[in-house]
């Protein structure tokens, strides 16, 4: 090989040598190599590798996302309580920036010249010919007492965008708050369509219902060329669409009761749920201390979100959703219906108030029937109730009868929505927890407990979890006499006017509807009988009988709580409601009063100026209750 | 006119006279696709005053491809003897000229390289070329290359490399790289294939060196020497001497390319080469001219994006777009078939003036054809290379296609003049 190649070379060289003539065939040749050369690579970079046609597009193509107007939010009034207004961010463009007087400037803004210098660093960084912002979320006024100044300042100019804006004060925890994207949101498939700092609901209604509000964007498919300056639609805006307004919002919520509800529990912790039994629709939705819902919008939001998440009180803190308490004596009701429905109690059953099983809170007559049980919140009487739900015989031994009952009656229970979401449109919602057996088996080791290990459920302490929310709908359920709709905050969308269909379904319990009638005489006399423990939410005296029953919660954290849940009318029910204030000491000392008022502010629309003294009771009854 | 012009058109060379016209036509389609702007879509035909259709490239090319017409009049009129007779006075005009310019020139991207005249600049090394080919072709007339005449040999290279001195000093140096064209022609007349063959074997190596490491190539050349050395050791023993020569010579030039490369050559032609082997290195700075014109082209596919269509230049990501990177509209808005036909386009005028070449009867005919076509063939090849990403980025415009008007005169003055002796071979022979 080598010598042939060789021997080749050398008579080609020889050969040109001697005919020159014949040069002309060498000199053609490395032409014609050079152009095939040329047609090869470029027929490798023309048609066979596509990447160089990815790149052209990606140099020129911009896509230019219109967001749209995002839906507004009304209560059941249709008072708008959410839209949204102008706020404006002032735009840097480096090119453009000419002999600036930064000390001038600063004076103007009220920015620290650190921060100038910092922000046009930056604003180079990305680039010199587009504006970049320097400070954002400008209030009109704060727009308007820079605009006419800014004329001295070549490079800088405001530009407008859309913000939330509230028309409440109120429902800041129902309501959320809406950002900039979080880069880990971006990650989730659901927003896998939002571009790096659109805004988006971050939290409440405003995250449940992101689709609804957020509308459809427009996209508008740019030409630009390699300054990045706009050279017209591409193909004529064959591919572009235009956006649509998001859809609004009509809440279930009552603006002025939900005002009044955070007015009453302002300087407390707790929380208030009021339901409308004959939907499901959240009336109010107090969670205490509360915040307003504009601290989390417009400049400074991040400063004043740090200080509420520090708070000690934990404002941000969902209580009627994501608090679990033990319900307390307001649970015996539930014990009550499945034991009835179990047949090992009926209505006119009397056990004695025995206070060696369990203490009792204070002296009453003796426990005829359930009515008369439930208007003194007898321990004894349920504690004996509910062990004749658990303890049936149905196992010779009894700590298989024991986890056996308690098995039964924890499916019952959560046939009421207890230990489960209740799908409520909201994304945080707590479980709660009804313990089963297995639960205690893990506790206390298998058929090593027996009903004195479990008796404290008998009466809603221990091992048990509640929300407000759930507290609420139980009582909705009672009031239904048996069923109850999915809590909900949003009673119509958009233009359909619908909640969400689910909404619309009704739940029954494993309690035969037939077995809840048994219990109102019971909580009619907790409020209005004679030494009834609810006696302060009475409203006799306008016709209106409330069915109530107290809770008083024993803790670890210092003082009893203080709950009360209630319907009203009685007959008619038209709102159910719990009132829950931690550390606030027996059921009918506040919740009671509180339910009271909230109860008659929603059926007459006002609270009577005679009664402003339970008003005051309610506030300021008892020292804040800081730590 | 006079009987001469007819007697001189009727001999006209008219497949490169139309292969001309197809190329200036062809390249000024591509200028004005370049230079269209959607935001002011001026075209030939709209009634915008002189002054604003100035602001246009593309209508400045028409003026200078009407010039250009006037100045084929005129190569064609001049008496066919003058460019042998005044092809010293013409190069020594032209020496002059690049040592003025030199001097007086401002520098303009770089190069000191243009003379100004109001609105009309001119870079002489444009013409250096036309006047060198001339007298070396004169000068190769009177003497055999073949006759190994060390003196012979020694002016004609001062001939070629005097002007390539002045030029690398105004810092041109890809109008600089085009003189070793006239190699070609040169080597046509007789000189040594072997000066070629160094020439492509030392490119070879220069390129190796740049791209792989020193130990690596010596090691893997010392390995082929020796594999080599093993195979067949009996020839390569009669060739010792050389074999150790040639490998002495090859670790030689490494080293000195590591050299030349670290010590010699200026910041801004070592990032030309370095772009060239990886322009992806940097490719929003140095290596933007490379990748950006790698991207148009690319995008073009099979058919190109159709005339005016073509995105990537007519946004200005193209540098130079409607200069040295004009083939880059080429490929985006023709395609892959209509770089081809380009191509075709220009190997047919190259093929068509060797054979234009070889029917004239004097050595000075001759070799000035070949001159002319290897001069043509180094602008293209290195043109469409650098826009390929295959040579390095060096300003040099494409023939007939550029915009601009030094380039279009010279590259016409270079062809006319040839057809101007083609079209009195006849008359020569008689002489």
């Amino acid at each position: 090989m080598p010598d042939s190649g060789i021997a080749a070379l050398y008579w080609g060289v020889t050969l040109s040598m001697q005919y020159l003539e014949g040069r002309r065939y060498v000199v053609l040749a490395i032409f014609t190599l050079v152009g095939l050369l040329f047609a090869g690579r470029l027929f490798y970079l023309q048609v066979l590798d596509d990447s160089y046609k990815v790149a052209a597009d990606r140099n020129t193509l911009q896509r230019q996302v219109q967001v749209p107007y995002r839906g507004q939010i009304y209560d059941r009034h249709d008072s708008l309580l959410v839209t949204n207004t102008p706020v404006y961010d002032l735009m840097v463009v480096p090119r453009e920036v000419k002999h600036l007087d930064s000390t001038k400037f600063c004076r103007l803004m009220q920015m620290p010249i650190e921060d100038l210098r910092l922000g046009l660093k930056a604003a180079k960084v990305y680039s010199r010919v587009k504006p970049s912002p320097l400070v954002q979320n400008l209030s009109t006024p704060e727009m308007a007492a820079i605009q006419d100044n800014l004329i001295d300042f070549p490079g800088f100019r405001t530009q407008a965008r859309m913000a939330r804006a509230y028309r409440t004060q109120n429902l800041a925890h129902a309501l959320g708050y809406v950002g900039s994207i979080t880069p880990k949101l971006l990650e989730a498939p659901k927003y896998a369509h939002y571009a790096p700092g659109e805004n988006v609901g971050i939290s409440g209604l405003e995250s449940f219902y992101e689709p609804v509000l957020m509308g459809r964007r427009g996209v508008q498919y740019r030409l630009v060329n390699v300054r990045g300056i706009d050279k017209g639609a591409f193909r004529g805006g064959e591919f572009d669409t235009l956006s649509q307004a998001g859809q609004d919002l009509h809440l279930s919520i009552d603006a002025s009761l939900q005002a009044y509800g955070e007015k009453l529990l302002a300087g407390r912790r707790g929380s208030i749920v009021a339901l409308d039994p004959k939907t499901g629709e959240i009336l109010c939705f107090v969670s205490a201390p509360h915040y307003e819902p504009q601290m989390l919008t417009g400049k400074g939001m991040g400063n004043r979100y740090m200080d509420l998440l520090r708070n000690p009180d934990r404002p941000l803190f969902d209580r009627p959703l994501m608090a679990t308490y033990p319900p307390g004596s307001v649970f015996k009701l539930v014990n009550e219906l499945v034991a009835m429905q179990l047949g090992v109690v009926g209505p006119n059953t009397g056990f004695e108030c025995n206070q060696k099983l369990v203490h009792c809170t204070h002296r009453h007559e003796y426990p005829a029937n359930v009515s008369i049980a439930i208007k003194n919140s007898c321990n004894p009487y349920f504690y004996q109730v509910m062990r004749a739900a658990v303890l049936r015989g149905q196992s010779p031994n009894r700590f298989e009868d024991a986890r056996l009952g308690l098995g039964q009656w924890q499916k019952m229970v959560k046939t009421f929505g207890l230990g489960e979401r209740l799908g409520v449109d909201m994304g945080h919602e707590k479980r709660g927890l009804i313990p089963s057996p297995e639960f205690y088996d893990k506790l206390r080791g298998y058929h090593h407990w027996n009903y004195k290990t479990v008796y404290s459920l008998s009466i809603g302490q221990g091992e048990i979890g509640i929300t407000g929310l759930q507290m609420a709908n139980v009582l909705a359920t009672i009031a239904n006499r048996g069923y109850y709709y999915a809590p909900h905050f949003v009673r119509g969308i958009g233009a359909t006017g619908q909640p969400l269909p689910q909404y619309r379904e009704r739940h029954y319990t494993a309690v035969d509807t037939t077995l809840f009638k048994y219990l109102i005489p019971g909580m009619q006399a907790v409020v209005d009988g004679r030494g009834g423990t609810g006696s302060f939410a009475s409203l006799a005296q306008y016709g209106i009988s409330v069915a109530g029953k107290t809770g008083t919660v024993q803790n670890a954290h210092g003082p009893d709580h203080s709950t009360f849940a209630a319907f009203a009318p009685a007959n008619d029910p038209k709102i159910a409601i719990v009132v829950f204030i931690e550390n606030a000491g027996f059921g009918g000392t506040f919740a009671a009063p509180a339910a009271g008022l909230m109860i008659e502010k929603y059926l007459r629309g006002k609270v009577a100026p005679g009664r402003q003294r339970w008003e005051n009771w309610v506030e300021y009854g008892v020292a804040p209750t800081h730590h | 006119m006079s009987p001469v012009t007819t007697r001189s058109s009727r001999s006209l060379d008219w497949p490169t006279l139309l292969l001309y016209l197809v190329l200036v036509g062809l390249g000024w389609v591509a200028v004005y696709a370049a230079s269209y702007s959607p935001d002011a879509p001026a075209h030939p035909l709209s009634t915008l005053p002189f002054g604003e259709l100035m602001a246009f490239n593309w209508f400045k090319q028409l003026i200078w491809i009407g010039t250009a017409v006037v100045l084929i009049g005129i190569l064609l009129v001049v008496d066919y003897k003058a460019y042998d007779t005044f092809a010293y006075v013409l190069y020594g005009v032209m020496i002059v000229l690049l040592l003025i310019t030199l001097v007086v020139a401002r520098p303009i991207a770089g190069s000191r390289s243009w003379l100004e005249f109001g609105p009309v600049r001119l870079q002489p090394a444009e013409f250096a070329k036309f006047t060198t080919a001339l007298a070396a072709s004169r000068f190769m007339a009177g003497i055999n290359l073949r006759n190994q005449n060390w003196r012979d040999q020694a002016v004609l290279a001062g001939i070629t490399l005097l002007p390539v001195a002045l030029i690398l000093a105004s810092n041109e140096t890809g109008q600089a790289l085009v003189f070793g064209a006239l190699l070609l022609a040169y080597f046509r007349e007789g000189m040594s294939p072997l000066i070629l063959l160094l020439l492509a074997a030392g490119g070879i190596i220069l390129l190796l060196a740049l791209l792989v490491p020193k130990l690596w190539l010596l090691g893997g050349f010392t390995v082929i020497l020796l594999a080599a050395f093993a195979l067949n050791a009996k020839l390569w023993r009669h060739h010792l001497i050389l074999s150790i020569s040639v490998w002495v010579a090859v670790v030689g030039m490494v080293f000195a390319v590591d050299f030349f490369f670290n010590n010699v050559l200026h910041p801004y032609q070592r990032q030309r080469i370095e772009m060239l082997i990886d322009p992806g290195k940097d490719p929003l700075g140095k290596g933007w001219n490379v990748t950006q014109s790698k991207i148009a082209l690319g995008s073009g596919g099979w058919l190109g994006k159709g005339f005016l269509n073509g995105t990537q230049t007519k946004f200005d990501f193209v540098p130079e777009q409607s200069t040295d990177f004009i083939f880059c509209t080429v490929g985006e808005e023709w395609g892959w078939a209509g770089c081809l036909v380009v191509i075709a386009l220009y190997l047919t005028l190259l093929g068509r003036i060797l054979f234009v070449a070889e029917r004239q009867k004097s050595v000075f005919g001759r070799t000035y054809g070949y001159c002319v076509a290897s001069i043509l063939f180094v602008h293209f090849a290195v043109n469409l290379g650098m826009t390929m990403g295959l040579a390095p980025v060096v300003g040099i415009p494409l023939p007939f296609f550029s915009y601009g008007g030094s380039s279009l005169w010279s590259f016409t003055i270079l062809l006319f003049s040839l057809l101007a002796l083609d079209a009195h071979r006849k008359q020569d022979l008689l002489r």
